[in-house]
């Protein structure tokens, strides 16, 4: 076994499972628990492993019960349970702890889930949710009242320093709707034009309807275990390179507080999570095949690419006008089940279902003979996160 | 490349609002219901900071200075709500959610609203001027545009 103190391919998903995408609500009389069960079940089917033998339970954006899932799903003796701070940034960053656990030998069967159920709850008035506090106060007699606000702050920033443009924007959403007419499982199938787009109502402005990730319910599951048992399980492995959360003090509150300095105001927080996951991976941006973007506003989409080194810093708008992100015929794919923009948000954990299904070479647009998957988590207060899977060591 | 649009920015409404401190807050809020915009000037290293959090970033001090400030700012970027979220807003649109940086505190910024001007002439770079919107509990600072100082 190798001395070094690192998680680079040591570890493999090997099982997959998830709910449908629902409607925003149409997902009742299920319980968010349920749909949770149903993907963890799943997941456990498609690797060739018993439930009662999953052993840890990694987690983000608050986590489930984990003493309930093993009650209920009859799972015999848990050794690792942990849950990522933080809310969507850590959906990629999950998979890290999953990996973690596996290596320091803490759990040997680990399943990654993350679920949402919005039928109560709407995640795009979140923030106005929360309690107050003496530092949400700031935000809160201001009137913002959700990510899309938030975010919208950014964007504009972005538009005054880069000469951004919600033609760009727009690119974003389009190419992303191009991936999910035809996926058997995103929710929106009609293709969407330029003239779709700019007639589609302002919410926050520069964000417009199209410019926000969908509304829905579910739950997706992954099984991660040891590279060396990936390879007697049924499942073609799909390896964790690497894994990062965390990201740098600038970033901080970021969307809670806008303090940023101006040179990471407009951008995801993300620019020192890609250096040090290249840093601790045999790869570059120039080598991934595929990208999942957490896309829960298409300006943040342009930020990513940008901070993951795509291209340079305030060449997003740009990059994305030159068709580099299309699936037909684009240098660097993104989104290929239709994202969250178009094809079920799931707080993240879809870009993993996708990413699984691109390297297993089963995706529905699949690209061709990809190796390379980067995935990542929301851009939001930290942590943030990202993750490289590959399909071969 | 704005187009005309003579609205004005609204206020949010007063219901989302309560007002919640803690004791490095506390001043920050009692000088605004007196009429004062102020900022959190750590008194080791002179550095500013807001949110006024427990400690200095800097330096980790834990004594403040609360300074007055000139009640001037400029406009670093904003966001016009066009859709209520939240049934409390629909009497409310368009509002005007802005970060904006004061005069005489550099390195920080305000969350903050644009209010009493139009919508037109809400552009980054703005020169703004505080006021006070009175609230249970005390006073919120707001800004509007200053239209003779661009
Ligand atoms: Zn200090």
């Amino acid at each position: 076994m190798s001395t070094d103190f690192t998680i680079k391919d040591r570890t493999a998903i090997v099982g997959l499972g998830a709910t449908p995408y629902y409607k925003r609500g149409a997902s009742l009389p299920q319980t968010l628990e349920e749909m949770v069960g149903k993907a963890i079940i799943s997941a456990a089917a498609d690797a060739g492993i018993d439930v009662p033998d999953i052993d840890g339970f990694a987690y983000f954006a608050g986590g489930f019960d984990t003493g309930a899932l093993q009650e209920t799903l009859g799972i015999r003796d848990v050794s690792f349970s942990a849950t990522l701070t933080g809310s969507g940034g850590g959906s990629a960053g999950a998979l890290g702890l999953a990996a973690a656990a596996i290596v320091s030998g803490q759990a040997k069967t680990v399943v990654v889930v993350g679920g949402v159920q919005q039928a109560t709850l709407r995640y795009g008035a979140m923030p106005s949710t929360y309690d107050a506090t003496p530092e949400s106060v700031f935000y809160q007699s201001a009137g913002l009242a959700g990510p899309g606000q938030m975010f919208a702050l950014l964007a504009r920033r972005h538009m005054d320093l880069y000469g951004t443009t919600r033609d760009h924007f727009a690119e974003v959403a389009m190419a992303i709707r191009a991936n999910a007419v035809g996926h058997p499982d995103a929710r929106m199938q009609k293709p969407m034009t330029r003239e779709d787009y700019f007639a589609a109502p302002m919410i926050s402005e520069p964000h417009c309807l199209f410019d926000f990730c969908l509304e829905t319910d579910g739950a997706v599951a992954v099984i991660v275990t040891a590279a060396e048992r990936a390879r007697d399980l049924s499942a073609r492995p799909v390896f964790i390179h690497s894994c990062e959360h965390g990201a740098s003090v600038d970033w901080g509150r970021s969307i809670y507080w806008m303090g940023m300095p101006d040179e990471s105001f407009a951008s995801s927080g993300h620019a020192t999570i890609a250096r040090r996951l290249y840093a601790k991976s045999d790869f570059g941006p120039g080598d991934i095949d595929v990208a999942q973007i957490y896309d829960h506003f298409s300006s943040q989409v342009i930020m990513q690419l940008e901070d993951y080194g795509f291209c340079a810093k305030g060449e997003g708008g740009p990059f994305v006008a030159s068709g580099a992100i299309r699936y037909d015929g684009g240098s660097l794919p993104i989104n290929t089940d239709g994202g969250q923009l178009s094809g079920g948000y799931i707080w993240g954990m879809s870009h993993v279902r996708e990413a699984v299904d691109q390297l297993r070479g089963t995706a529905h647009n699949q690209v061709a003979g990809a190796r390379t998957c980067l995935v990542t988590g929301g851009p939001s207060n930290l942590p943030v996160s990202g993750l490289i899977l590959r399909s071969e060591p | 490349m704005s187009r005309p649009d003579p609205r004005t920015a609204q206020r949010p409404p007063d219901s989302l609002f309560t007002l919640v401190t803690d004791q490095w807050t506390q001043p920050y809020w009692d000088a605004a219901a007196q009429g004062k915009l102020v900022a959190a000037k750590c008194e080791n290293c002179v550095t500013f900071r807001m949110p006024p959090t427990p400690f200095c970033p800097q330096c980790r001090s834990q004594q403040i200075d609360w300074i007055e400030l000139p009640g001037t700012a400029t406009l670093y970027s904003h966001t016009v709500v066009e859709r209520a979220i939240l049934l409390e807003l629909a009497d409310c649109i368009p509002y005007v959610p802005a970060v904006v940086e004061p005069d005489g505190a550099p390195g920080i910024r305000i969350i903050t609203n644009i209010v009493e001007s139009s919508i037109e002439d809400i552009v980054s770079g703005a020169k703004l001027s505080v006021l006070f919107d009175p609230v249970e509990g005390g006073a919120i600072p707001r800004f509007r545009i200053v239209k003779d100082a661009k």
